[in-house]
C-alpha cells in the first residue's frame, strides 16, 4: 500500500512563527500585534469569536492578504509571500471556510488547476488521478477523481479540498472551521484522516467554534480576542470552561430553560409533500404541529428534507400535496407578504443567499423588509434618520460588531451577520418563527445571545420550530424533539425522554419504540 | 424559378456560406477564450474594423497578404491590452468598456480611412488555394477546397480551440477563472493574467477575422465594413455554448441563411432586399430566445475579481 511519506517532495517545515503580527481593514484592526506559531507534527487550534480574526491571520499566512507590520518565519529565516502561489511553493496549505472549487470542473481537474503538468502543455489528468487515488488510500479520504464537484456532497467537497493540498507538498495545512457543515459521522472521518497527517509529520492548524472538537483533536490552542492573542495553551492543561472564558472575557453557563406555557396551535402541517433540487420526492408526507410559546426541534442528518420542510413553509418551494395552516389559516400557497402579514418570521439557513445582499449596507439589510414601513416614510421618501437611529438601536441591542452603519454587510464576519439576521427577524414580534440552522458558524457567546432570544420569544408566546444538525443545540431548546428521516417525521419525543444515542438511533432510521427500547436494555445489562 | 432548386445553386450557396462563416468564426472562437475566462468583450467589432482597416492599408502599400494579416494581428493585440487594462485592471464594467471600444474602433477606422485612402479601391487579397486531389471531387471539391487560405484558417480554428480549452493547462485556468476566480486565485493561478491572455488573443482573432474579411472576402475596405457582424459574432458565442463545436455550428447555420439570401438577389427572387437581408439576424434571435445554454455560462462572467473577498 502506498504510504503517504513519498508524496511530499517539497523541503519539510519543521516550525513556523507569525510575530506581532498587525492587519488593519478599513475602520477594523482585524490583527493587532497577533503572535502564532505552528511546529511539525501537531495540531494547534486557533480559538475565537467571531470577527476576532482567525480567518484574517490565516489567509496572511496563506498569502491572500498581506500584513501591515509583523513577521513571518518558517524554520527561523523570514519570508514574504505576495500570493498563494509563494505560499504553497514554501509547503502551505489551507481548506478555506467557504470552499475554493469549480463546481463545473471534475476532481481531478479541480487538482491539477495551476500545477506544471508532466507533458506541458498537454494535460496528464490520467496520471493525477492515479495520484489521487495514492493519496485517497494512504490518508482514508474517499473520493472519485473523475466525478464532477457539483455531483459531491459537502463531505465529499471538503476531502477534494484537503486532498488539492496535499498533491501540492503542504507540509503545514490550515483548516479554517472545516467541521462547520459536516454531519458527526463525517467530523468522526474527518478527524481520523487528520490523525494520520499529524503521525506523518504534518503541522496542522484547526479552526472550530465546537470546543469539544478542539479539545479531542489538538495539542495546543490559541485564543484570539478582538484581534489579539489572548493566550497559548497546552490542551491537556486547559479545561473547557477555561477556554471559554479566555475568549468571551466571562464565563458562559449552559441555558436551563424554564417549562413551557404552551398555548393553542399556531404552526399546522398536514401531510405535506414536495420535491427537491434534483427531481426527487423529498418531503414524503410531513405532520407537524407547533403551539404557542413551545419550541419544536427537527433533528436528523442533513439531507433528509430539512431544508425543503424550510423552504416549503417560507413560501420559497411550492408543495406538491398537503396543507400549512398559520393559526388555522390555509398558507399553503401563499405568497411570502401573506405569510409575512400572517406574523411569520424567517431565519434561513443559506443566510448569505436567502437573507441578506452581501453588497448592501447594515442599514439597507435590516430594512429589506421594512423600507416602505409607514413610520419610515415621507412621502414617497424614505426617512433615512430616523430608519438610522432605528438601525443603530437594533445594533447595540442585538450586539452586532460593525465598524459603521454604511459597512458592507460582505465585510462582518459570519457570526454578526447572523445576528443582523435575527435583529431583524425579532424585532417584529413574530407570531411563528422558522430558525434553521440559527448558530451554525456561530461562536459561542453569540451562540449563547442567540439562544436566549429564542427562548425569550418563546416565553414571549412565539410558536418556533427549530432547524438543526446539531443535536446540543436541539436538546437544550427544544420542548419537543422530531425526527426526520427520509422526509417523513419518523417520531416525536419530549426533551427528556430520549438519550442522544436514542435520537440519533432515530436519526438513522430507526423506530421511535425500538430506539427508546435500546435505551432499556442498556440499563439492564 | 426552377434554378434556384438546381445542384449549380445549391453548390454555389454552400460555397459562399463556407467562405462567408471565416469573419464569423475567427471573431467568435476569439470571444470565445475572452468569455471563457469571464470577461465579456463587446468590442469586437471595432477591433475587427480595426484589424480590417490596418490589413487592407498595409495590403495596398506593400502588395503583401502576409504583411496585411500581421498588421491587423498587432492592431488587434493593442486594442485587447486596452480592453483588459480597463476591464481586468482598472475593473471597470465590462459591458460598457465593450461599448466604449467599439465606438472607438468603429470613430478611429472612418478616421483614417478618410484621412489616410480617401476612396474605395479593391486590393488583390489571398488568392484561392485549391487543395490538390480533394478540390477535384464533384461538388465537395469545389463547397470545401477551394478556397483562400483565411478560410481554411478559421476552420482548423474551431478543433483548436477545442484543443486548448479542453486538453492543456492553460485551458484548464482559463475556464476556472471564468468559473470561480477566487478558487484559481488560491491555487497560485493569476487571474489577472490569465484574463489578459484570453482577451489579448480573443482580440488578436477578431483583428485576424477583420483582415479575413477586407483581404480575403470582399478585398476592399469602406467606412463601417462590417456592418455589426462583431456583435453577431458575441451573439454565436452564447449560441454555441461557449464550446467551439457549438460556435462552428451556429456560425455556419448562420452563414448558409446569409448566402441563401444573397443567392435569392443574385437570381433576382422577387422579396424585398431588405426583408432578405434580415432573414440570418431574425434567425439568430430566434434561436437566442430558445437555446438553454445559460447553464453552461461562465459563472463570472462579466464579473471583475478582487481578491480577500469571504
Ligand atoms: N476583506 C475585508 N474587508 C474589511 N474588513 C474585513 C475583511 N475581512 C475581514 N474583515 C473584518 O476583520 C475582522 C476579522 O474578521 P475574520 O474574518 O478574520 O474573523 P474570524 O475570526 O475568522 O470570524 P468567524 O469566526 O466569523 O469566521 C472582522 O471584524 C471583519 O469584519
Ligand atoms: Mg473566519
Amino acid at each position: 500500500m502506498a504510504t503517504a511519506g513519498q508524496f511530499t517532495q517539497l523541503p519539510r517545515i519543521r516550525r513556523i512563527e507569525m510575530r506581532e503580527i498587525v492587519k488593519r481593514f478599513p475602520g477594523v484592526l482585524a490583527n493587532s500585534k497577533v503572535n502564532f506559531d505552528i511546529n511539525a507534527g501537531e495540531v494547534h487550534a486557533l480559538l475565537g469569536e467571531n470577527g476576532a480574526g482567525k480567518s484574517t491571520l490565516m489567509r496572511q499566512l496563506y498569502g491572500l492578504y498581506r500584513p501591515d507590520e509583523g513577521q513571518i518565519l518558517i524554520d527561523g529565516q523570514a519570508v514574504e509571500f505576495h500570493s498563494p502561489a509563494d505560499a504553497i511553493r514554501a509547503g502551505i496549505g489551507m481548506i478555506h471556510q467557504h470552499f475554493m472549487l469549480v463546481p463545473t470542473l471534475t476532481v481531478a481537474q479541480n487538482v491539477a488547476l495551476g500545477l506544471k503538468s508532466s507533458r506541458e502543455p498537454l494535460l496528464d489528468l490520467d496520471r493525477v488521478s492515479a495520484r489521487i487515488s495514492e493519496l485517497s488510500q494512504a490518508y482514508g479520504l474517499k473520493v472519485d477523481p473523475s466525478a464532477y464537484i457539483w455531483q459531491l456532497s459537502v463531505g465529499e467537497q471538503q476531502r477534494v479540498e484537503i486532498i488539492k493540498a496535499l498533491y501540492r507538498g503542504a507540509s503545514v495545512i490550515i483548516l479554517d472551521e472545516p467541521t462547520a457543515v459536516l454531519t458527526p459521522q463525517e467530523v468522526n472521518d474527518l478527524f481520523a484522516t487528520l490523525k494520520r497527517m499529524v503521525g506523518e509529520g504534518h503541522g496542522l492548524v484547526f479552526i472550530s467554534h465546537k470546543l469539544h472538537e478542539v479539545m479531542e483533536i489538538s495539542d495546543r490552542v490559541t485564543v484570539l480576542r478582538d484581534g489579539q492573542t489572548i493566550g497559548v495553551r497546552r490542551t491537556k492543561e486547559v479545561t473547557r470552561d477555561e477556554l471559554v472564558k479566555m475568549m468571551v472575557g466571562r464565563e458562559v453557563k449552559p441555558l436551563s430553560p424554564q417549562p413551557a406555557k404552551v398555548g393553542a396551535v399556531r404552526l399546522e402541517v398536514k401531510d405535506l409533500h414536495a420535491m427537491g433540487d434534483r427531481g426527487t420526492e423529498m418531503l414524503r408526507g410531513v405532520n407537524l404541529q407547533v403551539h404557542a410559546g413551545e419550541i419544536v426541534g427537527v433533528a436528523g442528518v442533513s439531507g433528509n428534507g430539512q431544508r425543503e420542510l424550510a423552504e416549503c413553509l417560507t413560501g420559497l418551494r411550492k408543495a406538491t400535496h398537503g396543507q400549512i395552516l398559520i393559526n388555522g389559516e390555509d398558507m399553503t400557497h401563499a405568497p411570502l407578504l401573506k405569510r409575512m402579514a400572517a406574523g411569520q418570521a424567517y431565519i434561513p439557513e443559506e443566510r448569505m443567499r436567502d437573507g441578506a445582499i452581501r453588497e448592501f449596507s447594515v442599514q439597507e439589510n435590516l430594512f429589506l423588509r421594512d423600507h416602505s414601513a409607514p413610520q419610515y416614510r415621507r412621502g414617497v421618501f424614505l426617512d433615512f434618520s430616523r430608519m438610522a437611529a432605528r438601525t443603530r438601536q437594533m445594533v447595540d441591542e442585538f450586539n452586532v460588531k460593525t465598524p459603521r452603519l454604511d459597512t458592507p454587510l460582505k465585510n462582518l464576519s459570519g457570526g454578526n451577520i447572523q445576528k443582523l439576521i435575527l435583529a431583524r427577524e425579532l424585532s417584529r414580534k413574530p407570531m411563528v418563527l422558522i430558525a434553521a440552522q440559527p448558530t451554525r458558524g456561530v461562536d459561542i457567546g453569540a451562540t449563547e445571545y442567540i439562544h436566549k432570544r429564542l427562548l425569550e420569544q418563546r416565553a414571549a408566546g412565539t410558536a418556533i420550530l427549530l432547524i438543526s444538525e446539531d443535536l446540543d443545540e436541539i436538546r437544550t431548546l427544544s420542548d419537543r424533539i422530531a425526527v426526520m428521516y427520509e422526509g417523513r417525521i419518523t417520531g416525536i419525543v419530549e426533551r427528556d425522554q430520549a438519550t442522544v444515542e436514542q435520537i440519533g438511533l432515530m436519526m438513522a432510521g430507526i423506530s421511535k419504540e425500538e430506539a427508546l427500547q435500546h435505551h432499556s436494555a442498556a440499563e439492564h445489562s | 424559378m426552377t434554378e434556384i432548386l438546381s445542384a449549380a445553386v445549391i453548390v454555389g450557396i454552400l460555397t459562399s456560406a463556407i467562405r462567408l462563416a471565416t469573419p464569423y468564426l475567427f471573431a467568435s472562437i476569439g470571444e470565445a477564450f475572452a468569455q471563457t475566462s469571464g470577461v465579456l468583450n463587446l468590442g469586437v467589432d471595432g477591433i475587427m474594423l480595426m484589424g480590417a482597416f490596418s490589413a487592407f492599408y498595409v495590403t495596398l502599400h506593400t502588395g503583401n497578404v502576409w504583411l496585411g494579416a500581421l498588421a491587423a494581428m498587432a492592431v488587434g493585440l493593442l486594442m485587447g491590452l486596452l480592453m483588459s487594462l480597463i476591464s481586468v485592471t482598472f475593473k471597470a464594467e465590462q459591458g460598457i468598456s465593450g461599448i466604449g471600444l467599439y465606438m472607438f474602433g468603429l470613430g478611429l477606422s472612418s478616421l483614417l480611412f478618410k484621412v489616410l485612402v480617401g476612396t474605395v479601391y479593391t486590393i488583390s487579397g489571398f488568392p484561392v488555394v485549391k487543395i490538390p486531389f480533394l478540390s477535384q471531387i464533384p461538388y465537395i471539391g469545389q463547397i470545401f477546397f477551394q478556397h483562400s487560405l483565411p478560410v481554411y484558417a478559421a476552420f482548423l480554428l474551431v478543433p483548436l480551440a477545442w484543443w486548448l480549452l479542453d486538453k492543456t493547462t492553460w485551458g484548464l485556468k482559463i475556464k476556472s477563472v471564468g468559473q470561480n476566480p477566487a478558487a484559481a486565485d488560491s491555487l497560485g493561478v493569476n487571474v489577472d493574467r490569465v484574463r489578459y491572455f484570453s482577451v489579448c488573443l480573443g482580440a488578436v482573432l477578431a483583428g485576424l477575422a477583420g483582415a479575413s474579411l477586407s483581404t480575403a472576402l470582399v478585398n476592399l475596405f469602406q467606412e463601417n465594413l462590417t456592418a455589426g457582424l462583431g456583435f453577431i459574432a458575441v451573439a454565436l458565442v452564447y449560441f454555441g455554448g461557449w464550446r467551439p463545436l457549438g460556435i462552428l455550428t451556429g456560425a455556419l447555420l448562420f452563414s448558409v441563411v446569409n448566402a441563401f439570401q444573397l443567392w435569392l438577389q443574385v437570381l433576382g427572387v422577387n422579396i424585398q432586399s431588405d426583408v432578405a437581408v434580415m432573414l440570418p439576424y431574425l434567425l439568430t434571435i430566434a434561436v437566442l430566445a430558445f437555446s438553454m445554454n445559460r447553464v453552461r455560462q461562465p459563472a463570472a462572467l462579466n464579473k471583475p475579481f478582487e481578491r480577500g473577498e469571504n
